[in-house]
C-alpha cells in the first residue's frame, strides 16, 4: 500500500516535469512578449535590454532549469503585464475558481449520481424518460451557450440572479470566500450550473448504464431471493458496485471542471484563474501561463492519485494484503 | 400424509412475445413434504428453473404466472403482493443459484451479507445477527468461521463460496429451499461434498428441497423423488429408485439410458435422437412424440393420460413396461 502510494507519487513527479517541459517549449511559439511590453517607440537596444532582464536571451534549457528551480520553491516569476509575482496573483485568484469548481463539482456529483440511480430504478417511468431526454441537451450544448441562455433567462428576463462577478466576498485568513454572503452565494448559482451541467449529465448517464448493468447481476438476483428490501438492494448492493467505474470518470471530470472554468469564467466575468489565463494569453504573459498550466496539471495528477486510492477503499479485491485463501 | 410444505397445482407460466405467447411451464403439479428432496431434471429450456423462479416469485418480466396455484404450508402465495412475497423470500423459501462466483456481492464481507439477511427476517439485534452469521458459517463447514466472517467473497474458493451461498439461503431457517443447479459450476470433486452438505442440512432441519439439475447422477445421489420435465411439462414424477430402475415415460427411459452408471457394461451410451423443440415450435399433442420411438397417431392429439396401471407416474399413451 505504502509502496503503491510512493510509486504513484514518483510517477506523478515525472508527469509534472514532462508537462512543464511541453508547456514551456510551447510558449516560445505563442509570440514575443517583448512586442507587447514595449510601445511603438522602441529601439533595438530597448528590446535587447528587456530580453536580458527577462532572461529570454539565455538558451532554452537554462530558462527551463530556472523556471523549474523557482517553481519548486513556489516562485513562478513575475508577471510581464502586472509586474507582480505570479504566485501572489494566482493566490488572489485561486479561491474564486476553486469555490466555483467545488460548487459545480458538488452539483455534478450529487445530482448526477442521484438522477442516474433514479433513472435506472424507474427506467420505464415517465419522469426517468423525460430526464434522459433532457440530459441530451446537457451533453450536446456547448458550455458558453448554456451560460448565455441561463443569463438571458434568469438575469435578463426574470432578474433573479446576477449575471457576472462574484458578488460580495469576505476574507477568511487570506482566502476570499463568497460562501458567507448572500450575494456571493447567489452569484455562484448560474456559473456553478453552467460549469457543472455537462459533467452532471455525463455522470448521470454513466451511473444509469452502470446501474442497469449491475441490477442484472446474479448477486442482485440472489439479494432479491433472500428477501432484502428494494432500498437495501438498490443502494447497499447495486450502487456501491456501480461506483468503481463512476469514480474513474468523475475524477477526470473534476479535473476538467477546473480546466473548463476558463470558458465559464469568461462568460460570467468570474475573477478566477481561468480569466487570468485568458488575459495572459492575449498579452503573452509567459510566467502566468506556465504557472497556470503547472497548477492544472498538479490538480489532475492529484485527482488521479485520489481516484486510485478510492478504488482501494471501495473494492476489496484490489487490497492484496496476504489474506487470500 | 400430513399437509405438504409446498403444493404446486397446474402451474402455467407464459411469456408474451411478438410471435405469440410462449409457455415455458405448462400445467406442472407436484407436492413436497417436509424434509423431502425433489429432484427436477430435464434439458436446458425444459422449464426446470422457470418453475423454481415461479414458486419463489422471481420471474423476470415479461414472464408471469397465468394459471394454477402455488401453496406454501396451506397459504396460497402466487397471488401475494410484492411486499408480502418479499417477506416470504429468504424467510420461508430460500434459494441457491448456480454460480457461487457471481451470486455473492463482491464488495461486502460475507458476514455482512449473512447478517443483513438474518436481521431482515428474524427479530434479532446486530450483535445477535453477527453471532448467528458465524454459526451459519460453521454449520456449512467453513473452517475458522469466526475469523472468516469478515472475509470478502474473492478470498474463498468456488466450493467454499457455494457453502457460503447455502448458509445465506438457510440462515433464516426456511421451510423450503430451491437449489437451482447448485453444483453445475463447481469442480466434480467438490460437487459431491456440496450435495452431501445440502442433503445433511435439510434432513437435520426438515427443510424441503427442490433440487433443479440436469445431472441424473446428482438426482440419484440426493433426491427422494424425481420430476422429469420436457418442454415445460412434467413427463414423469415418482420415487427416484423406481423412476431410475423402471422408467415409464419414453423420455425418461432415454435419459436413464444415457447415464454412464446405469449403462455400465454396455458398449455405447444410449442417445435420444433429435433435440428438444423450441418453445415457439412445439408439436401438437405430446411434445416428445417426434423423437419417441413408440409414438403413434394418438400422441399427436394429446399428451396422454397418466395411466393407473403404470403407478400414475408418466403422462404418456404408451408408457414403457405397459405396452398394450
Amino acid at each position: 500500500m505504502l509502496a503503491f502510494v510512493l510509486r504513484r507519487v514518483f510517477q506523478s513527479a515525472i508527469v509534472l516535469l514532462v508537462v512543464g517541459l511541453v508547456a514551456f517549449s510551447m510558449f516560445r511559439f505563442v509570440g514575443d512578449p517583448v512586442d507587447n511590453m514595449l510601445g511603438q517607440e522602441r529601439t533595438q537596444a530597448d528590446i535587447e535590454r528587456l530580453r536580458a532582464d527577462l532572461g529570454l536571451d539565455q538558451p532554452f534549457p537554462v530558462q527551463y532549469y530556472k523556471f523549474l528551480r523557482g517553481a519548486v520553491q513556489g516562485n513562478f516569476g513575475v508577471s510581464y503585464r502586472q509586474g507582480r509575482p505570479v504566485a501572489t496573483i494566482i493566490k488572489e485568484r485561486a479561491p474564486a475558481t476553486l469555490e466555483l469548481a467545488a460548487v459545480s463539482g458538488a452539483f455534478a456529483i450529487l445530482l448526477g449520481i442521484g438522477l442516474g440511480v433514479f433513472t435506472a430504478i424507474r427506467r420505464r417511468g415517465i419522469a426517468a424518460n423525460v430526464i434522459m431526454t433532457l440530459s441530451l441537451i446537457g451533453v450536446s450544448l456547448p458550455t458558453f451557450l448554456i451560460g448565455i441562455l441561463l443569463i438571458y433567462v434568469f438575469s435578463v428576463e426574470l432578474d433573479l440572479l446576477p449575471s457576472f462577478g462574484r458578488g460580495d466576498t469576505v476574507m477568511v485568513g487570506g482566502w476570499s470566500t463568497g460562501f458567507l454572503t448572500q450575494s456571493g452565494l447567489l452569484a455562484l448559482i448560474l456559473p456553478g450550473i453552467t460549469l457543472g451541467l455537462y459533467q452532471m449529465t455525463l455522470i448521470m448517464r454513466l451511473v444509469r448504464s452502470e446501474m442497469l448493468e449491475v441490477l442484472r447481476a446474479d448477486y442482485i438476483r440472489f439479494a432479491r431471493a433472500r428477501g432484502l428490501r428494494d432500498r437495501a438492494i438498490n443502494f447497499r448492493h447495486a450502487m456501491k458496485n456501480t461506483l468503481v467505474p463512476v469514480i474513474t470518470v468523475t475524477g477526470l471530470q473534476l479535473g476538467s471542471i477546473i480546466a473548463f472554468a476558463i470558458i465559464t469564467e469568461t462568460v460570467f466575468q468570474w475573477p478566477g484563474v481561468g480569466l487570468l489565463f485568458i488575459n495572459a494569453v492575449q498579452f503573452v504573459d509567459i510566467p502566468v501561463m506556465a504557472a497556470y498550466l503547472m497548477l492544472i496539471s498538479v490538480m489532475f495528477v492529484a485527482i488521479n492519485l485520489v481516484v486510485d486510492l478510492l478504488y482501494f477503499a471501495i473494492d476489496p479485491r484490489l487490497r492484496v494484503d496476504g489474506r487470500t485463501g | 400424509m400430513t399437509q405438504p410444505v409446498l403444493s404446486v397445482r397446474d402451474l402455467v407460466v407464459e411469456i408474451p412475445t411478438r410471435a405469440g405467447v410462449l409457455r415455458p411451464v405448462d400445467k406442472v403439479s407436484y407436492d413436497l413434504a417436509a424434509g423431502e428432496i425433489l429432484g427436477v431434471v430435464g434439458e436446458s429450456g425444459a422449464g426446470k428453473s422457470m418453475t423454481g423462479n415461479a414458486v419463489i416469485g422471481l420471474l423476470d418480466r415479461p414472464a408471469r404466472i397465468t394459471g394454477g396455484e402455488v401453496i406454501l404450508q396451506g397459504e396460497r402465495i402466487d397471488t401475494l403482493s410484492d411486499a408480502r412475497m418479499r417477506r416470504i423470500r429468504g424467510r420461508r423459501i430460500g434459494m441457491i443459484f448456480q454460480d457461487p462466483l457471481t451470486s455473492l456481492n463482491p464488495l461486502l464481507p460475507i458476514g455482512a451479507q449473512l447478517a443483513e439477511t438474518i436481521a431482515e427476517h428474524l427479530p434479532v439485534g446486530r450483535a445477535e445477527a453477527r453471532a448467528r452469521a458465524v454459526r451459519a458459517l460453521e454449520e456449512v463447514g467453513i473452517p475458522a468461521a469466526a475469523e472468516r466472517v469478515n472475509s470478502y467473497p474473492h478470498e474463498f474458493s468456488g466450493g467454499m463460496r457455494q457453502r457460503v451461498v447455502i448458509a445465506l439461503a438457510l440462515c433464516a431457517e426456511p421451510v423450503l429451499v430451491i437449489a437451482d443447479e447448485p453444483t453445475t459450476a463447481l469442480d466434480v470433486s467438490v460437487q459431491a461434498q456440496i450435495i452431501a452438505l445440502l442433503k445433511r442440512l435439510c434432513r437435520e432441519r426438515g427443510t424441503a428441497v427442490i433440487l433443479v439439475t440436469h445431472d441424473m447422477g446428482v438426482i440419484a445421489e440426493a433426491a427422494d423423488r424425481v420430476a422429469v420435465m420436457y418442454a415445460g411439462r412434467l413427463a414423469e414424477l415418482g420415487p427416484v429408485a423406481e423412476v431410475l430402475q423402471r422408467p415409464r415415460h419414453p423420455y425418461t427411459e432415454g435419459l436413464v439410458g444415457s447415464m454412464p452408471m446405469a449403462a455400465a457394461g454396455r458398449a455405447r451410451l444410449h442417445q435420444i435422437p433429435g433435440a428438444m423443440p423450441r418453445l415457439g415450435q412445439l408439436p401438437p399433442g405430446c411434445a416428445f412424440h417426434p423423437r419417441c420411438r413408440y409414438a403413434r397417431a394418438e400422441c399427436q392429439r394429446d399428451p396422454g393420460p397418466t395411466r393407473a396401471d403404470c403407478d400414475g407416474r408418466a403422462a404418456c399413451w404408451f408408457p414403457v413396461g405397459a405396452r398394450a
